[in-house]
């Protein structure tokens, strides 16, 4: 690692005014991928600005038919919190699966949403969900927010508070990890919401996307059988040592098949 | 530099570091606590696992900086009195390990594994050591032995 200074934030303001008078310093919450990122050199920030244990980034709560989570609450406390798991069962599940547990006690959804690794999972159920990114500057819809890999809407010196999903009617998330670092290789979340069907897929492209023509499928008939013959373009997705992308694109097609049969309880 | 105060195994220690110092050395360089391994240095290992205010973390992918006012509870933590704890006991008697050089991790997972599901099911024994890597046994008795420890840390309670 290259040296740096570590800076510990009072406030998440002090923290964003911190990271915009200097361009090279970087927030740091839970660290499950900044910290390795340093180790390897990829990265040489000045300074990490420490924001994991503001109170006022901490939180869950359901209200008005929305689930809030701030930023800074770990895989975690979400996936064994009882408001989740009765608001939206699915993120809870998702939490539960990301990394393993010694990342899940130090990794927070907003560290997840704001790196937009490619392959990771909470993208999938913010994208999926419609949810709604909320930072100390403005609020931005997950259509919005999430822009290709590694990229995001948020600006120099934004930072995420907390992350709105509205309560779906039912949702269901699945993943093939790669067995190795469990990150997916295809993840595919389909949520019924007040606005339509909506399946993001995680994993398999260079970022996180909207299925279109699977949603227009499902309108039609909530079922595993209507995503047979749904239109998955091959040549958009990863190519890897791992998988190329005719492989994934079956895989998105076998994984959105069984979140939708998690939904109606058939394995 | 960074001052940081540690209670590390019930301790306060406090030491003037360099700010990019992980804890994984900070442990073993400043306090000699051997017992926490570095395996990989990729995070994947999970050699390096203590316990942070009572919860499992690979200590290679945090700054000792981080940790400054925390609670670390390491191998040389567990046992008390010389006697071995029950997680240690029950490793040893079930020959869970061979090289042992992911031993002290496995343990310390274990812990934190035991902490959340008091009884937990074979498969939830191998998802909740999915972040340790032995490279030696084949996981079989390692995973005996973690029913032991849950017999054994269940039996004390009562």
């Amino acid at each position: 690692m290259y040296s740096l200074s570590y800076v510990k934030a009072k406030s998440v303001k002090e923290a964003a005014e911190f990271v915009a008078r200097n361009p090279d310093a970087k927030l740091l919450a839970g660290g499950m991928t900044l910290i390795p990122t340093l180790k390897q050199r990829l990265a040489r920030p000045t300074h990490v600005v420490d924001i994991a244990n503001l109170p006022e980034l901490r939180g869950i709560a359901a209200k008005g038919g929305k689930l809030v989570i701030g930023a800074g609450t770990k895989h975690h406390e979400v996936a064994t919190s009882a408001v989740v798991k009765k608001a939206i069962p699915a993120l809870a599940g998702l939490a539960g699966e990301i990394g393993d547990p010694q990342v899940r006690n130090r990794g927070t959804i907003g560290g997840s949403l704001a790196n937009n690794d490619p392959a990771a999972d909470y993208p999938a159920a913010a994208l999926g969900l419609g949810a709604t990114v909320v930072t100390t500057k403005r609020s931005i819809a997950a259509d919005d927010f999430f822009q290709g890999l590694f990229t995001t809407a948020l600006e120099e010196g934004e930072v995420i508070v907390g992350v709105e999903f509205p309560m779906p009617k039912r949702a269901a998330y699945s993943k093939f990890p790669h067995p190795a670092s469990g990150y997916a290789m295809a993840g595919v979340f389909i949520a019924q919401t007040a606005g339509g069907v909506r399946v993001a897929v995680t994993g398999a492209g260079p970022g996180v996307f909207r299925w279109k023509e699977a949603e227009a499928a499902l309108a039609t008939g909530f079922k595993p059988a209507a995503i047979e013959g749904v239109k998955l373009d091959a040549s958009g997705l990863n190519t890897d040592i791992h998988a190329d992308g005719e492989y994934r694109a079956n895989l998105v097609r076998v994984m959105a098949k069984r979140a939708l049969a998690k939904l109606s309880g058939k394995k | 530099m960074a001052k940081v105060t540690i209670k590390v195994n019930g301790k306060n220690q406090t030491r003037t570091v360099e700010d990019r110092m992980l804890l994984v050395d900070f442990l073993r360089d400043e306090l000699k606590l051997t017992g926490t391994h570095i395996g990989c240095d990729t995070s994947q290992c999970g050699c390096c696992t203590v316990h942070v205010d009572g919860r499992a973390v690979k200590s290679c992918s945090m700054l000792a900086a981080q940790v400054n006012g925390a609670s670390v509870v390491t191998i040389e933590g567990l046992a008390k009195k010389g006697k071995l704890h029950p997680i240690q006991r029950a490793y040893s008697e079930c020959h869970g390990l061979q090289c042992g050089f992911c031993t002290p991790g496995m343990i310390m997972a274990t812990a934190g594994l035991l902490k959340d599901k008091p009884n937990p099911t074979e498969e939830e024994i191998y998802k909740g050591l999915e972040g340790n890597l032995c490279r030696c046994t084949g996981y079989i008795n390692i995973v005996k032995a973690v029913k032991m420890s849950a017999k054994l840390l269940r039996g004390k309670k009562h």
